[in-house]
């Protein structure tokens, strides 16, 4: 009688294709995030994510096909990201499909645009991305900044204060990413999830650093609802939902 | 082939409202979008999807004219489904931040914040359905997707007289526990999102189609 922890895969999208590769025999084209998100959810997903890295602007009208392909198929949450600046991105992308946006730069930017598509559409369709990384910065009592721009440039924002901040102004969900254990296969960044945790009561949904299936349960121990990994599903076996769920609930922790 | 049961999605401005169109689709009914009275009250089935906050579907609703539609349906024995906010809204009122709405009124009962330490209520949880259930029949055990920080907490409507067919009410849990389904003759309602909910969803729309 509890709710299920959320094993989320996230997809890379630029200009309508998957990037970042992706290692699974039998599909027909491995860069199509239709066909993938077929995939994922049939080996399991509870939700999936697709990142749209499109530089420019102008491609980024494929990014619509893709979700609105991807709606008429696949029957799980679809949260979307990158690019989203205003209510307006977010009624297009609800539009073609997306059931949820997730919002980083253009929040830290203007926090209030969190208020404004919150107010418009409801909290559960707003995640806020949180790139965060560990800090000496004494502006950032927590020890962990916000960083932009993948992880390179540096706010100065205390990412917990954030966090928090944000779920005042009506984020829905919080994904919390850990620059630096990000690609380290290592784990997940474990102080970071117990500090945002304790800040906010919106779900968390952990990201950064899983390397094998074990690595999942601690973080829902720190507090996660829920976790987010690409590379691990990418490139592992494709039973590696299963297998992650199977290490989740060995923990005594429930999935679906 | 059965010929595809006639399905109208009742279009008034919410949220993403073609992914319910789709799964109706994608397990074979013939579904038309609209707020066109004649849509709504002629077809065999009506789904009233919601997205956002109780009060903002309440007003949605009364400014394409749908108020009456759905009591209109529920007196006809028209089959209804309402999904998520559109659960909600059949019930009296729902309490939002201190504000109160009145509902659809179909059902006693008040719509009232979740008392647990995580909200919103987000993700997969399962659910009781009850012996006599019809919705839930051969997926009693699955999860289903749910997002939402309201519920109706307690139920209210104890039928007493024996001729009357007792209400299938469906529970699930999240800080307290609330009504996640029920099957009232004509008018069924979720508070999860079955067109999100995979297979199981799937199912669940399909037992509906079933009962029209």
């Amino acid at each position: 009688m509890t709710v299920a922890i959320r094993v989320i895969p996230c997809l890379d999208v630029d200009a309508g294709r998957v990037v970042k590769g992706i290692n699974f025999e039998g599909l027909r084209d491995a860069g199509d995030p239709v066909e993938l998100a077929k995939r994922y959810n049939a080996a399991g997903a509870d939700e999936l994510t697709f990142l749209d890295v499109t530089a420019s602007s102008g491609n980024r009208e494929t990014t619509f096909d893709v979700v609105s392909q991807t709606a008429e198929e696949v029957f799980i949450p679809l949260t979307v990201g990158g690019g989203v600046r205003a209510a307006s991105d977010v009624d297009r992308l609800l539009r073609a499909g997306a059931d949820k946006a997730s919002i980083n730069t253009a929040a830290v930017a203007r926090p209030e645009v969190i208020n404004e598509i919150t107010e418009r559409f409801g909290s559960q369709v707003l995640v806020l991305s949180v790139d965060a990384r560990r800090t000496t910065d004494p502006g950032c009592p927590s020890g962990f900044e916000v960083t932009t721009h993948g992880g390179r440039t540096g706010t100065g924002i205390d990412a917990v204060a954030w966090a928090k901040e944000a779920a005042e102004r009506g984020v829905g969900e919080i994904l919390l990413n850990s620059i630096d254990a990000d690609g380290t296969k290592e784990g997940f960044d474990l102080d970071m999830i117990r500090a945002v945790r304790a800040a906010v009561k919106v779900p968390l949904i952990a990201s950064g650093g899983a390397g094998k299936p074990e690595d999942f349960p601690p973080a829902i121990a720190a507090g996660a609802d829920a976790v987010l990994a690409a590379s691990i599903f990418h490139f592992g076996p494709v039973d590696m939902i299963a297998r992650v769920k199977q290490a989740i609930k060995e923990a005594g922790f429930p999935v679906r | 082939m059965a010929t595809p049961k006639k399905v109208t999605v009742l279009d008034y401005g919410s949220g993403n409202i073609r992914s319910a169109v789709r799964a109706l689709e994608h397990v074979g009914a013939d579904v038309t979008l609209s707020r066109r009275a004649e849509d709504v009250l002629d077809a065999e089935g009506l789904l009233v999807p919601g997205v956002g906050a109780f009060a903002a579907v309440m007003k949605a609703l009364k400014d394409v004219g749908a108020l009456q539609w759905i009591g209109r349906r529920v007196a006809g024995n028209r089959p209804v489904l309402g999904i998520c906010v559109g659960h909600q809204v059949m019930f009296e009122e729902g309490v939002e931040h201190g504000i109160r709405t009145p509902g659809l009124g179909e059902w006693p009962g008040s719509v009232e914040l979740l008392p647990a330490p995580i909200v919103p209520h987000m993700g997969w949880n399962t659910v009781e359905p009850p012996e006599n259930t019809r919705l839930f029949k051969g997926i009693e055990n699955e999860r289903f997707y749910f997002v939402h920080s309201y519920a109706v907490q307690s139920w209210q409507f104890d039928v007493t007289q024996p001729r009357m067919q007792p209400p299938a009410v469906t529970w699930a849990e999240h800080g307290a526990r609330f009504v996640a389904g029920v099957e009232n003759g004509p008018l069924s309602a979720v508070q999860f999102h079955p067109e999100k909910s995979g297979d199981a969803g799937a199912q669940l729309l399909k037992n509906w189609l079933g009962t029209l």
